[in-house]
C-alpha cells in the first residue's frame, strides 16, 4: 500500500477555487483514482472550501489549510481530506438537511451544498481543535 | 465556462460549456437574469458540454426555473450528461426540472 501526503494553505478566498481543486485534482489523478470518484470529491471539496471562503471569518480574510492523504494500492485507495479554518467555530454538520422533494416554488436552496458532500462521501465529520475548524472527508474507491 | 445564446421568436437557447462552478455560477446567474426577458417563453438549457455542477450552479437553474414559472413559460434542460444527472437526481433537482 502507497501512501501519498500533501499539504496546501491559501487565503480563503473564491478566487483560490480553482487552485484548491487543482492540487486536490492532480493528487488523485496520481494515485490513480477514478475520474468519476476524482469529480465526486472535487465537487465536495468545493462545497466546503466555498463556505469556509464565504462564511467563516467574518471581518478580515483567513486561511484555509487542507491536509490530504491519499492510502492506494492497484485500483484501489481511501483519500482523506482535511479542511481546516481559524474562523469562527461552526458545524456545518449540524444543520438540518433540506427537503429535496419540494416543488421548485418551496425550494430552499441552502444547505444543499453540504447535503450533497453528506450524499456522495462515505465519511463525514467535524471537529474544533487547537482554534481550528477541521472539517473531514472520506472516500473509498 | 463559456455560453452561447441563440433567440428564435419566443424561444431562447442557451447552451453552456464547461464547468459550472461556483465562480462561474455567479456570472452565469447574471446573464440568465439578463437574456430572459418577458418575451421569452420557452427556455431551453443546453448542458451538452457541461461535465461538472456545482451547488451553486443548481441555485442558478433553479432561479431560471422559477423566473419562467413566474412568466408563464416553459424551460427544459437538454443533453445532460451522466455525472451531472447524477447531482440532479441526489439533489431532488430531476424531480423538479423538464428534461430532454
Amino acid at each position: 500500500m502507497a501512501k501519498l501526503q500533501k499539504q496546501l494553505e491559501v487565503v480563503a478566498t473564491l478566487d483560490h477555487l480553482t487552485v484548491v481543486q487543482g492540487f486536490v485534482e492532480e493528487n488523485l489523478e496520481m494515485c490513480e483514482c477514478p475520474m468519476k470518484v476524482v469529480m465526486q470529491i472535487t465537487l465536495a471539496l468545493e462545497e466546503i472550501f466555498v463556505n469556509i471562503a464565504s462564511y467563516a471569518y467574518t471581518t478580515g480574510v483567513g486561511t484555509c489549510r487542507i491536509d490530504l492523504q491519499i492510502d492506494y494500492e492497484n485500483e484501489n485507495g481511501t483519500m482523506q481530506l482535511l479542511l481546516c479554518d481559524k474562523g469562527t467555530p461552526f458545524n456545518p454538520l449540524e444543520k438540518e438537511d433540506p427537503d429535496v422533494t419540494l416543488s421548485a416554488e418551496d425550494r430552499e436552496i441552502g444547505g444543499l451544498g453540504i447535503y450533497m458532500v453528506k450524499k456522495s462521501m462515505d465519511q463525514v465529520s467535524y471537529e474544533f481543535n487547537n482554534g481550528e475548524n477541521q472539517l473531514k472527508i472520506v472516500k473509498s474507491w | 465556462m463559456e455560453t452561447k445564446v441563440t433567440k428564435d421568436g419566443v424561444k431562447l437557447v442557451m447552451a453552456v460549456s464547461g464547468r459550472m462552478d461556483t465562480v462561474a455560477a455567479q456570472s452565469l446567474g447574471d446573464e440568465m437574469n439578463a437574456v430572459l426577458t418577458e418575451d421569452v417563453k420557452e427556455f431551453e438549457l443546453d448542458l451538452a458540454d457541461c461535465p461538472y455542477i456545482a451547488s451553486s450552479g443548481l441555485r442558478v437553474i433553479l432561479q431560471a426555473q422559477k423566473k419562467m414559472n413566474s412568466m408563464q413559460g416553459s424551460m427544459v434542460v437538454k443533453n445532460v450528461i451522466g455525472d451531472v444527472m447524477e447531482v440532479f437526481e441526489m439533489t431532488g433537482f430531476s424531480d423538479i426540472l423538464t428534461f430532454e
